[in-house]
């Protein structure tokens, strides 16, 4: 009985088809943590600002961004875009709105701890050799920052890959739906077909996922040393 | 904005709330229980046992909770398994959060430098002893702050329980936008809610962060969780 079910996976094009869905959820995470990251240093750069009101900006979006869960930023995106500003977002649209918003506070969050963590006499010594601030900032602060960045970026990473799976509930076609889609088509000729699909499904997952959690461990104990 | 809509539906979102918080707060003591286990299983290098546990963390840690519901709701009965939607939600929070609590302890044990462990032995105490006496309390202390983000990270993620067909905030809201489409009404209570739920907990942990900070020894780096 059991063996019998396993082959759900591989009847037809199942197992491609769960891959293709993979590669949509895959896609709006690599979208999004490419924005993130860009949008992030800037933010990262701006948070350090002496001025009050930018502190205090930045603040409160990381607390909203802290506070909300990724789930109720989808819907607030999705259901409440489409009624208010008449715009009718695709789930993919407000899924990457929502990773970037979400990926820029904590991308700038790590930007702005790893810019305290360079030593100021760095600077200094930049300065005394007769640098400017652009020079010392692109030649020496970033380079060090950039390695510094690199672990934590990688999970959020992961972390992003992960909360992708939560687009299936604004109705994106990807991996999970995918998996309902043979489930329903197979229920009666496999009815363990949900067994082996989701036990694919996080699989899956966890193989994309497992390799950048590990380079992230090894380049932190790396950098560690 | 209808006021009287609000005021008319307001207990299902009371109700879905308790239900979360019920929930989240079991799935929690569960997860530091088990993070606690892990860790120590790991710390004192238990054969076996510690190879299981660090492919459970991987495993958990590299995996998303809504398809680690999925599984356990919708694959499991297949194999003769069945769960109930609660029973599921408390089980996935419990298997996600363990990794991450365990992920916490480690780092606040790799925080404690090396000469307390070395002191204690040239005082003669025991491997048990000086991890019990000296190392954990030190290590407590300096996991907080990671402890208290994966508390806020999980109650976030309670979100997803509605996928379960359990009726949590998410839910009720999904179902109210359905029934009478009144998306910013019910949207507005879902962020409310949230907002009642996880301000406190969020204020509460920089509370406690900040008396914490005294315990640590010496100027030690947290590298931030979740």
């Amino acid at each position: 009985m059991q063996n019998l079910g396993i082959q759900v996976l591989f009847q037809g094009t199942n197992f491609l088809r769960l891959l293709e869905g993979l590669w949509v959820s895959l896609r709006l995470a690599v979208i999004s943590m490419a924005l993130s990251v860009v949008l992030g240093i800037f933010l990262g750069m701006r948070m350090n600002s002496k001025k009050k009101w930018v502190q205090a900006v930045c603040r409160i979006y990381l607390e909203i961004v802290r506070i909300m869960p990724q789930l109720v930023l989808l819907f607030l995106v999705y259901f409440g875009a489409a009624k208010h500003l008449g715009i009718n977002l695709s789930g993919e649209a407000s899924a990457i709105i929502v990773f970037t918003f979400w990926g820029t506070a904590e991308m700038g969050d790590l930007v702005r701890s790893a810019l305290i963590s360079i030593p100021k006499h760095q600077y200094e010594s930049g300065y005394a050799l007769g640098m400017t601030q652009k020079q010392v900032f692109f030649r020496i602060i970033i380079p060090q920052t950039i390695r510094r960045l690199l672990p934590s970026m990688m999970n959020l990473l992961t972390r992003m890959v992960k909360t992708t799976s939560l687009v299936v509930r604004i109705g994106v076609v990807e991996v999970v739906k995918v998996g309902k889609q043979i489930i329903d088509a197979s229920r009666f000729t496999t009815p363990s077909a949900a067994f082996w699909v989701y036990g694919m499904i996080f699989l899956l997952y966890f193989a994309v996922c497992f390799p950048f959690s590990r380079a992230a461990a090894v380049l932190e104990r790396k950098l560690r040393d | 904005m209808d006021i009287e809509f609000i005021r008319e539906n307001s207990p299902f979102y009371v109700e879905a709330a308790f239900l979360t918080a019920r929930i989240a707060l079991i799935g929690i003591l569960l997860s530091a229980g088990i993070g606690f286990v892990c860790c120590i299983i790991r710390e004192l290098r238990v054969p076996v046992l510690k190879q299981i546990t660090a492919a459970y963390i991987e495993l958990s840690r590299n995996t998303p909770l809504l398809v680690q519901l999925f599984f356990l709701y919708f694959g499991l009965p297949r194999i003769g398994i069945v769960l109930s939607s609660e029973a599921c939600a408390i089980i996935g929070l419990a298997f996600l959060g363990g990794s991450y609590m365990a992920e916490a302890f480690r780092s606040g044990l790799e925080a404690v430098p090396k000469s307390q462990t070395e002191s204690a032995m040239s005082l003669g105490m025991k491997r048990m002893q000086i991890f019990f006496r000296i190392i954990l309390p030190q290590a407590v202390a300096t996991s907080v702050p990671v402890f208290c983000a994966n508390v806020i990270f999980l109650i976030k993620e309670t979100s997803v329980f509605s996928a379960v067909a359990l009726a949590d905030l998410v839910f009720v809201a999904k179902d109210l936008i359905g029934i009478s489409y009144r998306t910013d009404e019910a949207l507005l209570m879902l962020v409310a809610a949230y907002l009642v739920l996880l301000l406190p907990v969020s204020v509460l942990c920089s509370l406690i962060e900040r008396r914490v900070r005294y315990a640590e020894f010496g100027n030690t780096g947290i590298v931030s969780g979740n």
